[in-house]
């Protein structure tokens, strides 16, 4: 645990990447396996269920430190992050522990999940007693839940991959799947990603690691529309569809297992030979041509279970795009078009509802792609992929081999009022920089502003700076963190869906709000009407 | 709120704190014909005053930062009647010659304490000042900087050692180690602290003058060199740099070529501090009292009534209030601990308003 949690500072403090590298390498140089195995699994974003309710980890702390709710309470929003709290508040302990860090979770961490309350907070305390100020902060994260620390699992693989002497590629794909929750990291498990030689050594249903796209302003620099594949950028699950010794398995982006949610697409490919592997996008779609908002998606992931009703009302299809492993065969190296032909012989081949093959978008040149991406909104696309017709399939966003481009349409934006605000967490603790956005509603003396929208990015730390200096002065009142303030700010906040929310004051919910630029051209006056939000959610929703 | 009382020995004006029976203020904000000064700080001591009161220790950086002013001083613990008040100063461990105000009038004590830090058992580390000295009052007049239970320090000897090794670390991959902090009090602080066997120190021209202040009032440091001495390139690549924070990102750092930059501050005790302020380590180095200094201090001064002066006002307030103290604040004029950029999060939190707080929970988060 000590060395762990000397890694986790090291890499907190360190902003080079290749002082986060050197410090990754000495860290699997020195660390036994059965610890290192627990180590990946944290850095490269594995998330094990929370053990401790966050309410116990600050009840603990309150009573070992002898403070007060409040007094607790100041601390936090003074330092932002509730792990960090808890380690200053604490009084020193004996910190002479000297236990590993897959023993920490194996025989002190995992068996808390379900004790009484009152044998979790006993725990807890004599574990913060074990640690130094480092091991507290690193303990309570993996406690709660909130570990993260800035490095990439792509980074974390490479420093392993250096350590171990083999390529990052090979790591990489050696990895997939070892952050599921269902399989806990073992010494054997590590020693797999790290084996000698060149086999993939991967688990039966492992995916491939994902192929990332770009953003892409303008397609003027791309040369010909014929070197290029263009499809539609759809607003679904990103994921891998593994058919493998008689078995699917569905993996999504996040290398989370999700096969049991999406038993129509378990049926769809069931007829699919072994030795498959699609990429693609999960997408709900009711009838006609278009997929239903990402909402419903979200809405469905949302239960626990998947009763009648759900499937019926959010059936979903699996919209392939790509084909990486064919007659068990890894194809990524081959060209784009080559995967599209096998891919569009595979899918031919066994005809489903539930799968669905991408269809080409057909343009001659890039004013007519243009012209198409402009439609994207009434078709419920985000946009275009643009995906050079002899690029491999290349590990997460590399390069050089071929470039996939996503071309997203501009989002939505309503020009809207800084209502309330909220102090930020982590490194923003220290400034107001959530707000809470309103459109004007009603007529004459009864207009009045309406909140619609929380966004809490896009602005440059510069600006929230100067936006935390206005909050400051035209606080109205002050609710805990939350301040109300005299309106006087206007924004264009951008979004990337709108639909109705019966739950919201506004009935209006919108997907993926940032703000886009502070208005200060505008009057609080003249920002946009709960009207405006009406029309755009009727135009955006028409079929 | 203040209740001020007739026969309080120490009343908030416009001007600063002010001592009515005694006619003076102790480090008014306005200019006034009499001022106490607890220590040279810019913040507590400023210029336009007619006349001065300072501890004899402080003479020579007060002068140095204020020029010729009209500057009379006491030992520390030497009495002195000014109109019927009996006035002493006594060490207030903070910085050179910093002090804290003890009055005693009409059969009451009160001690102001102007910024001071106390360590366990009011031990001496810092080697640059006198230690705090607990005094017995009826009311003390405290600052709070560090007011809340995440500031504690480790002892000095510990960051003696981090600062050692990360200087040594540097050195000997042939970086220059630059380590901000403010120029007056810290900066001769860590002088005193660290292994000068290391390699050369470098001072920034504000720095050193206020380290000549420091040799001339008899406080033993290391030896310093300015860039203007000509030191060649190996000595630079080995040399630990101390400037004030504010050369940040100025040319003057570019002569050091590729080097390691550190803040020392108490604020750095907080890893959002630390990112703010975009520096490759961060020490918790801090010359204002920890919360279980605070603590200490209070209760070793026995005072029924504490006055609050600047920092986290409202936190310690409550906190001294429900520890059955008769707590108060005093709005002052006095700035905190500077040299690093200070989270401002002293706010007074209305007890359980979270669950009011009215936002209307909008967008659905990112998958
Ligand atoms: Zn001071
Ligand atoms: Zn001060």
């Amino acid at each position: 645990m000590r060395r762990f949690a000397r890694l986790y500072a090291e890499l907190d403090a360190q902003t080079a990447t290749n002082a986060k590298v050197a410090a990754l390498r000495r860290y699997f140089a020195e660390a036994p396996p059965a610890d290192a195995a627990w180590a990946v699994y944290f850095l490269a974003g594995g998330k094990p269920r929370q053990s401790v309710p966050t309410r116990l980890l600050r009840a603990a702390a309150q009573r070992r430190a002898g403070l007060p709710d409040w007094l607790f309470e100041e601390s936090y929003q003074a330092v932002g992050d509730l792990a960090e709290t808890i380690a200053h508040v604490l009084p020193q302990g004996a910190a002479d522990d000297d236990t590993g860090l897959a023993a920490w979770i194996e025989t002190r961490l995992a068996p808390l999940r379900g004790l009484a309350d009152a044998e979790i907070e006993a725990r807890l305390i004599s574990y913060w007693d074990m640690l130094d100020w480092q091991g507290r902060f690193l303990l309570t994260k993996l406690i709660g839940g909130g570990f993260r620390v800035g490095v990439s699992r792509l980074l974390v693989l490479r420093a392993l991959a250096e350590q171990a002497g083999l390529d990052p590629k090979l790591v990489a794909l050696r990895a997939m799947g070892y952050t599921d929750a269902r399989t806990p990291p073992t010494a054997q498990r590590f020693a797999r990603l790290i084996a000698p030689g060149d086999g993939a050594g991967i688990d039966a249903g492992a995916p491939y690691p994902f192929f990332l796209a770009h953003p892409l302003a303008d397609p003027g620099t791309l040369g010909d529309t014929a070197q290029w594949l263009v499809e539609w950028k759809y607003d679904g699950i990103r994921a891998q569809v593994v058919r493998r010794a008689g078995q699917t398995w569905i993996w999504s982006r996040g290398e989370e297992l999700v096969t049991e949610r999406f038993p129509e697409i378990v049926a769809a490919v069931r007829g699919l030979p072994d030795g498959s592997v699609l990429d693609g996008e999960i997408l709900v779609w009711k009838e006609g041509d278009r997929p239903a908002p990402f909402a419903l998606l979200q809405q469905r992931i949302g239960r626990k279970t998947l009763g009648r009703k759900i499937l019926a009302d959010a059936p979903v299809v699996f919209m392939a795009y790509d084909l990486l492993e064919n007659e068990g065969r890894d194809i990524r190296a081959e060209a784009q078009h080559a995967r599209r032909a096998r891919l569009e012989t595979l899918v031919a081949a066994h005809p489903a509802g539930g799968l669905r093959l991408s269809p080409l978008v057909e343009a001659d040149n890039w004013a007519a792609c243009a012209a198409l991406r402009a439609d994207s909104r009434r078709r419920g696309v985000e946009g275009l992929m643009l995906k050079e017709a002899t690029s491999a399939y290349g590990t997460g966003r590399t390069r050089d081999t071929g470039t996939w481009w996503k071309w997203k349409i501009d989002p939505l934006s309503v020009d809207c009022v800084l209502i309330y605000a909220q102090a930020g967490h982590g490194r923003r603790a220290s400034l107001y920089t959530d707000y809470t956005f309103a459109v004007w509603t009603g007529s004459g003396a009864d207009r009045t502003l309406v909140p619609f929208a929380k966004a809490y990015s896009g602005l440059t730390d510069e600006e929230f700076r100067k936006v935390d200096a206005v909050i400051r002065k035209t606080t109205i009142e002050k609710f805990g963190p939350v301040r109300s303030v005299l309106p006087s700010l206007v924004f264009e906040l951008g979004f990337e869906g709108i639909q109705q929310s019966p739950r919201h004051k506004s009935g209006i919910a919108v997907r993926f709000p940032r703000m886009l630029r502070l208005r200060t051209d505008k009057k609080v006056e003249e920002a946009d009407t709960l009207e405006r939000l009406r029309t755009l959610l009727a135009v955006s929703n028409t079929t | 709120m203040v209740a001020q009382c007739a026969d309080d020995l120490v009343v908030l004006r416009p001007e600063g704190m002010y001592c009515p029976p005694g006619d003076f203020f102790i480090d008014p904000w306005r200019p006034v014909e009499r001022a106490v000064i607890t220590h040279a700080h810019s913040d507590h001591a400023r210029s336009g005053h007619r006349r001065y009161l300072a501890a004899a220790p402080a003479a020579l950086v007060l002068k140095a930062r204020l020029g010729g002013i009209s500057l009379d001083t006491l030992a520390y613990g030497e009495p002195v009647t000014i109109n019927g008040v009996t006035v002493s100063l006594h060490p207030a461990g903070h910085v050179l010659g910093s002090a804290q105000v003890r009055i005693a009038h009409g059969g009451q004590v009160w001690v102001a304490s102007g910024d001071y830090k106390a360590g366990p058992g009011f031990a001496a580390e810092d080697a640059t000042c006198e230690a705090f000295e607990p005094l017995r009052c009826d009311t003390f007049i405290s600052e709070s900087t560090f007011g809340l239970p995440v500031y504690r320090w480790k002892p000095q000897s510990a960051i003696a050692a981090d600062i050692n090794a990360w200087w040594a670390a540097n050195a000997a991959a042939g970086r220059a180690s630059v380590l901000m902090a403010y120029s007056f009090g810290k900066a001769q602080r860590i002088l005193a602290m660290v292994d000068a066997g290391i390699g050369p120190i470098v001072c920034h021209g504000a720095t050193e003058n206020l380290n000549a202040a420091y040799r001339a009032s008899g406080v033993a440091l290391p030896a310093t060199r300015m860039v203007s001495d000509g030191l060649d390139r190996a000595d630079l690549r080995r040399a630990l740099v101390l400037a004030p924070p504010s050369v940040q990102g100025s040319t003057w750092l570019k002569r050091f070529g590729d080097y390691a930059d550190a803040f020392a501050s108490g604020w750095m005790q907080l890893r959002g501090a630390r990112r703010r302020n975009a520096v490759d380590r961060g020490f918790v180095l801090s010359d204002h009292a920890d919360w279980p200094g605070l603590m200490r201090a209070i209760a070793a001064t026995d005072a029924a009534r504490v006055i609050v002066t600047h920092g986290q006002v409202p936190v310690m307030v409550r906190w001294l209030q429900a520890q059955g103290l008769e707590a108060q604040a005093f709005e002052t004029e006095f700035a905190g601990e500077t040299g690093a950029e200070a989270p401002d999060t002293a706010e007074p939190a209305k007890p359980a308003a979270a669950d009011a707080a009215p936002i209307d929970e909008t967008g659905v988060s990112p998958a």
